[in-house]
C-alpha cells in the first residue's frame, strides 16, 4: 500500500492507483533476487568464486542458469511487442536467438572449454601469446555489453511505468516517468552484483529461468482457452483481401469465424499494419527503408518503385538479420563465460543441448502474446515509447478482468514478475562479465598486476558500480527504440567481432594475432558505427526532448530516404561486416604468416583432443617450465 | 584425479594425429550445420519464390508461420542431439585409438 504524502488516491478504485496484485508479484521477485544475492555473498570468498562460481556447477543447473541469463527483456517483452507491431518478420528473432546456440554448439563450445580460461580475453591472450590482444578483446566485452544493457534498461523503465501508470502526483500529473524505472531497477541490480558476485548469480539465474517460463506460459494457456487458440488468432488475419472488404465493410471489424470458434476482433487502428502485410513475410519490419524511400517519390512513381525494390531489399534485410542473430549468439560475452563453469568439454556440449531445449520451449510463447494482442488490444499501436507494443505481455492479461475479475490482475502480476526476472537476470549477467573484464583484466592484469585478493575484490565492487552507472545513463536515452531491435544490434556487433575471432582461432591454425586483431576491430567497429548511426537518426525523429538532443542527425533521415539500400546495410550490418572481418583475418594472417605462434600444434591439440588424453596438464607444465627458464 | 600426462614422443604429437582429429570433428560440425542452414536460409527463399504455397492455411496458421514459429525448434533439437551423440562417440574413438597405439609400441 502506497501512502506517500506526494500521492493522492486515484479515481479508479485501487490503492494509490496501483494494482496490489501486480505490485505484489513484482515486489516478491525483486526481494527474492536480492535476498539470494545477499545470502550468497557470505559463501563466496575467493576471486575464483566470484568469476566462475568455482567451476562446480552441474549440467542441469548450468543449463537453467545460461537460459535464465539469455532470456532477456528482449525475449520476454520485446519479441511479443515486435510480433505485434511487425508480424511475421519478427519471428526471425526468437528462432535465431535459439538457433544461434546450435552454431555455438557445433563449432565453439567444446574446444573453448577444453582450452580452459576464465574469460574470452583470457582465450585471446592464451591463443596468441599476446597481452596486447587481450586489451583489444576486453574493449569488445564492454562495447557489446553496453549495447545489450540498453534494451534491458528499457524493459525495466517500461515495466515500472506500467505498474505505476495510475499514480497521481501532488502537482496533478499522472504516472511514473520512464527514467525513474531505469534508475531504480539499475541501482538495485548493481548493488546486488557488487555484493553477491557470480556464485549468487548462478543460483538466481537458474531459478529465474523457471520463473520466466512459468510467467510466460501460464497466461498464454489461460488467454488461449478463453479467447481462442494460437492458430485461430492468426487465421483471423486475411492473406487475401476479403470479399466483404471490397463490398465496403472494413476487414477485421466483424468476427472472423472458423470451425467451432469465433474470434471477436477489436477494430484495428489506423497506425496498425494491414492484415495481409502483417501475416505475410517481407512485412513492415523489413520493408521500412524502401517504404520511406517510396514516400519521398512523387505519387505516380511509387507503385512501380515498390514493385521493383520492396521484395528484393526485404530479402536482403532478412538474410542480414539471420546472420547477425545466428553468429551473434556465439559472440555474446556473458554467455561464453558460462562455458567455463562446466567441469569438462563433454559437459559443455550437454549443457548447450539442454539450453537449446529450455530456450526453444520458451520461445514458442512470446509471439502468441503479440498475435492475440493484435486482435484484442489494438490500442497499443497508438502508444509510443514505454506505452507502445513493447508492453503487450504485461497488459494483455488484464483483459480477463472483464470476465473473471481479479484473475486478470493476478496474471498481469505474474507476467510483470517474469519481466522483472528477465531484465534483472540478463542485466546481472552482463554486469558480472563486464565487471569481470574491468576488474580481472584491466585492474588485475594491466593496472596493478601485483594487487592482492582483497584489493581485487574491492576493485570488482567499484567496477560494478561504475558500469552500472554508465548502463543506467545509456538506458535513459533509449525509450523510443524497440527493445528487440536494440538487442539485434548488440548481436550484430558480436557477430562481426567475437564470432569471427572464435571461429577462426579454433579451426584455422594459420591465424596470427595481427590478422585476428585487424579482422575483429574492423568488423566490430563498422557494425558498432552503423548501429549507432541508425539509432541516432531514429532518435532524431522523436518529437520530445530526445529529438532535440539528437537533432544534429535529422538530415541523415533524408539521406536514408534517398538511399534505402544503405539504410538497410546500416540497420542490419551483419551481411557485410561478418564477411569483411573473416576476409581481413585470412588476408592479414597470410601476410604475417611468420607470426603464427611457435607452439601452435600443441595449442590446437589442447583445443581439439579429448580431455581424457591429458594434454592440458602437459601444456600447462610446459608453459610453467618455459616461464621458469 | 587428472589423467596421466602422455610421454613427449607419443602418437598424439604427430602432425597426422592432429590433422585427422580436426578434420573429423570439423566434418561432423559442418554436416550438422548444413542440415540446419538449408532450412534456415531456404525458408526466406521459399517465401520469396513461392508465396502462395507458403501462405497455405493449416489450423489457421500460414504454412510459413507454422514452420518458423513452431516446427523449427524441434528440428534444431534433433540436429543437436545427433551432433552430441556423434561427437561424444568421436572423442571416445580417438581416445581408444591413442591407447591402442601406445599398447602396440
Amino acid at each position: 500500500m502506497v501512502n506517500s504524502p506526494l500521492l493522492v488516491a486515484a479515481s479508479d478504485g485501487f490503492l494509490g492507483g496501483i494494482d496490489p496484485w501486480i505490485f505484489g508479484f513484482s515486489f516478491i521477485t525483486v526481494a527474492m533476487t536480492l535476498w539470494m544475492g545477499f545470502r550468497s555473498a557470505k559463501t563466496s570468498k575467493t576471486a575464483s568464486d566470484f568469476f566462475v562460481a568455482g567451476r562446480s556447477v552441474s549440467v542441469g543447473w548450468n543449463a537453467s542458469a545460461i537460459s535464465g541469463e539469455y532470456l532477456s527483456a528482449a525475449s520476454f517483452m520485446g519479441v511479443a511487442g515486435m510480433v505485434m507491431s511487425s508480424g511475421y518478420d519478427a519471428l526471425w528473432y526468437p528462432v535465431c536467438y535459439a538457433c544461434g546456440y546450435l552454431f555455438l554448439l557445433l563449432f565453439i563450445a567444446g574446444p573453448l572449454r577444453r582450452f580452459g580460461a576464465y574469460t574470452i580475453p583470457d582465450f585471446a591472450e592464451g591463443r596468441y601469446d599476446s597481452p596486447l590482444f587481450r586489451k583489444i578483446a576486453v574493449c569488445f566485452v564492454l562495447f557489446i555489453g553496453f549495447f545489450y544493457t540498453m534494451p534491458q534498461m528499457k524493459g525495466a523503465g517500461t515495466t515500472l511505468a506500467y505498474i505505476f501508470q495510475n499514480i497521481t502526483w501532488a502537482d496533478g500529473s499522472h504516472g511514473l516517468p520512464y527514467w525513474v524505472g531505469v534508475v531504480v531497477v539499475g541501482a538495485v541490480i548493481t548493488l546486488n552484483v557488487a555484493l553477491g558476485g557470480m556464485k549468487g548469480i548462478t543460483l538466481v539465474q537458474a531459478i529465474q529461468y523457471w520463473i520466466k517460463v512459468f510467467a510466460i506460459s501460464l497466461p498464454v494457456f489461460i488467454l488461449m482457452s478463453v479467447y481462442g487458440f494460437y492458430g485461430l488468432h492468426i487465421g483471423a488475419n486475411q492473406t487475401q483481401v476479403p470479399v466483404a472488404a471490397v463490398a465496403g465493410v472494413a476487414a477485421g471489424e466483424t468476427g472472423v469465424s472458423a470451425p467451432g470458434h469465433t474470434i471477436e476482433r477489436k477494430p484495428l487502428v489506423e497506425k496498425a499494419p494491414k492484415d495481409t502485410i502483417w501475416v505475410s513475410p517481407f512485412g513492415p519490419l523489413t520493408t521500412k527503408a524502401v517504404n520511406a524511400a517510396a514516400a519521398a517519390l512523387p505519387a505516380e512513381q511509387r507503385p512501380a518503385y515498390l514493385a521493383e525494390h520492396q521484395r528484393p531489399y526485404s530479402l536482403l534485410y532478412t538474410y542480414s538479420l539471420i546472420i547477425a542473430l545466428v553468429c551473434g549468439t556465439a559472440g555474446l560475452p556473458h554467455i561464453l563465460v558460462r562455458f567455463y563453469t562446466n567441469p569438462d568439454g563433454v559437459a559443455a556440449k550437454r549443457t548447450t543441448m539442454w539450453v537449446m531445449i529450455l530456450i526453444g520451449v520458451f520461445y514458442v510463447f512470446p509471439p502468441i502474446f503479440g498475435v492475440i494482442g493484435r486482435n484484442l488490444m489494438p490500442d497499443l499501436y497508438l502508444g509510443v515509447g514505454s506505452k507502445g507494443t513493447d508492453k503487450v505481455v504485461l497488459e494483455l492479461p488484464t483483459l480477463l478482468s472483464a470476465k473473471y475479475g481479479v484473475l486478470g490482475s493476478i496474471l498481469s502480476g505474474i507476467t510483470c514478475a517474469g519481466a522483472f526476472a528477465a531484465f534483472m537476470s540478463t542485466f546481472s549477467g552482463l554486469l558480472v562479465s563486464m565487471t569481470g573484464a574491468l576488474a580481472h583484466d584491466v585492474y588485475g592484469r594491466m593496472l596493478r598486476p601485483k594487487s592482492n585478493p582483497t584489493e581485487r575484490m574491492i576493485a570488482f565492487k567499484v567496477a560494478a558500480v561504475l558500469i552500472g552507472a554508465v548502463a543506467i545513463t545509456l538506458g535513459c536515452f533509449v525509450e523510443f527504440l524497440e527493445i528487440n531491435f536494440m538487442v539485434g544490434q548488440a548481436f550484430a556487433i558480436a557477430a562481426a567481432s567475437y564470432f569471427p575471432l572464435l571461429f577462426m582461432s579454433v579451426w584455422w591454425r594459420g591465424m596470427t594475432m595481427k590478422g585476428a586483431a585487424t579482422g575483429m576491430l574492423t568488423g566490430g567497429l563498422c557494425a558498432l558505427f552503423a548501429a549507432a548511426l541508425t539509432n541516432f537518426s531514429t532518435l532524431a525523429l522523436d518529437k520530445g526532448p530526445m529529438g532535440k538532443v539528437f537533432a544534429g542527425f535529422a538530415p541523415l533521415n533524408g539521406f536514408w530516404a534517398q538511399h534505402p539500400l544503405l539504410r538497410i546495410l546500416a540497420e542490419q550490418p551483419a551481411i557485410w561486416t561478418v564477411p569483411l572481418a573473416l576476409a581481413l583475418m585470412v588476408v592479414v594472417s597470410k601476410l604475417t604468416v611468420k607470426n603464427v605462434p611457435g607452439d601452435i600444434r600443441m595449442k590446437m591439440l589442447v583445443l581439439h583432443a579429448p580431455e581424457k588424453l591429458g594434454l592440458k596438464q602437459e601444456y600447462i607444465q610446459e608453459q610453467q617450465a618455459g616461464a621458469g627458464r | 584425479m587428472p589423467p596421466p600426462t602422455p610421454p613427449p614422443h607419443d602418437a598424439v604429437h604427430s602432425e597426422e594425429f592432429l590433422h585427422t582429429l580436426m578434420r573429423r570433428q570439423l566434418k561432423l560440425s559442418i554436416a550438422c550445420a548444413m542440415a540446419f542452414l538449408v532450412v534456415l536460409l531456404g525458408l526466406p527463399l521459399a517465401n520469396y519464390f513461392a508465396p502462395e504455397l507458403m501462405a497455405t492455411r493449416i489450423f489457421g496458421f500460414t504454412l510459413t508461420w507454422l514452420v518458423l514459429g513452431v516446427l523449427f525448434f524441434p528440428a534444431v533439437w534433433a540436429i543437436s542431439w545427433i551432433f552430441i551423440r556423434r561427437s561424444i562417440w568421436l572423442e571416445e574413438d580417438e581416445v581408444r585409438q591413442v591407447k591402442n597405439h601406445r599398447e602396440e609400441n
